[in-house]
């Protein structure tokens, strides 16, 4: 795959774009000083991609994932996320994508603590409107695909680092999200739990998931299959797309 | 989200900061306590009141001696001369002059020593006619009452009170058997029917500790005193409640007539309604109630605060939380529900709590300070309501903020 200064692969016309980006800025105004953080990022990303983003902190690259996470929008440019213009959506609408489309995983696990490992997956179905007992089955069954079928009853509290990394990528997973979006994912964990959340979402993506992970640590990037680098607000043209992710995370 | 989830969240929430929670609760609670304890007071009063009033009969008017200023000009106490007399009596029970006037029923009273056997009991001796007992909306248990026959010959008959009853006999039926009155054997034909007024009430003297005599009896045989003809008090009952302006009217015009007097303040009588007098005393409880009430008001207010300062210490404490839902795909109206559903829960708590302590209270604290307090199924509602509407009410600002805040600002935050 050949990518062009602008992080864009060429045009696939069998697999369909999740993420489209066009010219996207994001200003931030504090009183009279605004702050560009993204200065025009143009990106697309097809279905089934596993995906970095890399930068250094102040790069740009928490607006940009806010962004791509429909969690804020964009100053200027559009946004298309599987095919749907999130760009000027209500915040009621955002939290709807947000549900359907996304699934997070978060450096700080973001998980509730009074919830069991269950009750913690089920939640955006809770919000979805799922039922009851449809729910519980699916958050099961991704606790299952996450190795941790034994664990469903235990509170976050009561499970390593890990383990707690794994719910949360449960959680994103339970869903069938168009995209899930892993902000710093093995930020907060020793390098052997690292290494089995890198490996959980080796088998995401070889199980035909679109993956966008966003990092400072090149060695995390390696695992992706295309490396997009961000810095001052811009895409850098660093193409890492070449290298051979499939030995990395099999 | 559906209502149910929404429900089961919020208790949740509730339930995973106990401590925090029940110190919240706990200011809910004393204020509808207080509210609980405040009407159940008042209601209480004002229904010893209502039975006092039923006691004395209704529309009645009471004329007693005495004027409020004599012809010298020294003001006299009231009952302090007896200015009226059984011919004031027989010219009110004129129906010409008083059209409004349904029935007059002349009263000589004086404290006698009662004794029956070896029981012997103090109380108030009434001589009167047989009219008194519709005058005073008063039945009997059992026997007769007074009738003309015996006013006019003056027989030695008595009808009993129901507690002065129970005194003197505490075995077997008091019918038939002979009270002495001051030396005088009086033969009991009845007793009166238990009015159920409170015995501590500082109103009235007791409706139920009297002996009922004949007039005549009373002013011949039992009572001293100088005039035989005189009366303590004349009881006029009117035709209806909306006749008692009328019956005033006329009785007050009757009697300045007959006593010569031509300047009403010169009056050597005065008419009274007891109801009215009640009615000083009632104004005296509603006063009790409305500031009873208020300082309830007050607490109830002060929790609400404690509802709203928890919530809003609840928001940012859990701003990360609020952050992932909103992330997970919560919106912000389901998010602002999950907060009002939580003050909710604090407020219904509160107020379930505060109704049983309230009960609790109404039906141990009558024990402990003697006043009579009734439970009310429409205060323990209300206070429910009023704790419900506290939790939503204080919580509306909390949840807004909540709702409000933007997911990233939420999830970034430490």
């Amino acid at each position: 795959m050949i990518t062009d200064p602008t992080g864009n692969p060429p045009v696939d016309a069998v697999r369909d774009a999740v993420i489209e980006l066009e010219r996207v800025t994001k200003v931030y105004r504090t009183g009279s000083i605004s702050v560009a953080a993204l200065r025009g990022v143009s990106l697309t990303i097809t279905e089934g991609e596993y995906v970095a983003i890399i930068g250094p902190s102040g790069s740009g690259k928490s607006t940009l994932m806010h962004i791509l996470g429909c969690l804020d929008v964009p100053t200027a440019g559009r946004y298309h996320l599987a095919g749907e213009d999130v760009s000027h959506m209500s915040e009621t609408a955002l939290a709807e994508v947000r549900n359907r489309r996304i699934g997070f995983v978060f450096q700080q696990f973001n998980l509730l603590s009074s919830l069991t490992a269950w009750q913690n997956v089920e939640l955006p179905l809770v919000y979805a409107g799922v039922s009851r007992a449809e729910r519980k089955e699916r958050a099961m069954d991704a606790l299952g695909r996450v190795g941790l079928a034994g664990r469903v009853n235990h509170r976050p509290g009561e499970l390593s680092g890990g383990q707690q990394q794994r719910v949360a990528v449960a959680r994103a997973l339970v869903t069938e999200p168009d995209l899930i979006l892993a902000d710093e994912p093995t930020g907060n964990l020793d390098s052997k739990s690292a290494m089995d959340v890198m490996r959980l979402m080796g088998e995401l993506y070889d199980a035909g998931r679109t993956l966008v992970l966003i990092t400072h640590d090149s060695d995390v990037a390696s695992a992706a299959g295309r490396v997009v680098g961000i810095r001052d607000g811009l895409l850098s043209g660093r193409d890492e797309s070449h290298l051979e992710s499939q030995s990395i995370h099999s | 989200m559906s209502w149910l989830e929404t429900l089961r969240t919020g208790v949740n929430g509730v339930r995973s900061h106990r401590l925090r929670s029940s110190l919240t609760v706990l200011g809910i609670l004393i204020g509808i306590a207080g509210v609980i304890i405040a009407v159940g007071l008042g209601e209480g009063a004002s229904s010893q009141v209502t039975s006092e009033i039923n006691a004395l009969g209704s529309n009645v008017l009471t004329v007693t001696p005495g004027s409020s200023t004599s012809s010298t000009g020294i003001r006299q106490a009231l009952g302090s001369a007896s200015t009226l007399t059984m011919s004031d009596v027989s010219a009110l029970e004129s129906k010409v002059d008083d059209p409004d006037v349904k029935s007059v029923a002349p009263i000589t009273s004086d404290t006698e020593v009662l004794t029956a056997g070896s029981e012997t009991a103090t109380t108030s001796v009434q001589g009167t006619t047989p009219s008194w007992l519709s005058v005073r909306g008063r039945t009997l248990a059992e026997g007769r009452f007074i009738d003309s026959q015996d006013v006019s010959d003056h027989t030695a008959v008595g009808v009993l009170g129901a507690t002065t009853a129970s005194e003197l006999f505490t075995r077997g039926d008091p019918v038939g058997q002979t009270v002495d009155v001051a030396g005088v054997p009086v033969t009991i034909v009845g007793v009166l029917t238990s009015t159920g007024a409170s015995s501590s009430s500082s109103t009235t003297s007791d409706p139920d500790d009297t002996l009922i005599i004949p007039i005549s009896t009373g002013a011949e045989r039992v009572f001293g005193g100088t005039s035989r003809n005189a009366v303590s008090s004349i009881a006029l009952q009117a035709e209806s409640a909306s006749d008692l302006t009328g019956a005033y009217q006329e009785a007050d015009h009757l009697l300045l007539q007959l006593h010569g007097i031509t300047t009403a303040s010169d009056a050597d009588f005065t008419i009274t309604s007891e109801a009215s007098l009640i009615a000083a005393n009632t104004s005296v409880d509603h006063t009790l109630t409305i500031l009873l009430g208020g300082i309830a008001a007050i607490s109830l207010i002060v929790g609400g605060i404690g509802v709203m300062n928890i919530m809003l210490v609840s928001v940012t404490e859990r701003i990360r939380e609020i952050g992932l839902r909103k992330a997970l795909g919560a919106t912000p109206r389901v998010i602002r529900r999950q907060f009002l559903v939580e003050a909710s829960v604090l407020g219904i708590l509160g107020g379930i709590l505060g109704v049983a302590g309230g009960l609790i209270g109404v039906l141990y604290l009558p024990g402990l300070i003697g006043d009579p307090m009734t439970t009310s199924p429409t205060a323990a509602v209300g206070a429910l309501a009023i704790a419900l509407a506290i939790g939503v009410l204080f919580g509306v600002y909390p949840a807004s903020r909540a709702a409000t805040l933007a997911p990233i600002d939420a999830l970034r935050s430490e």
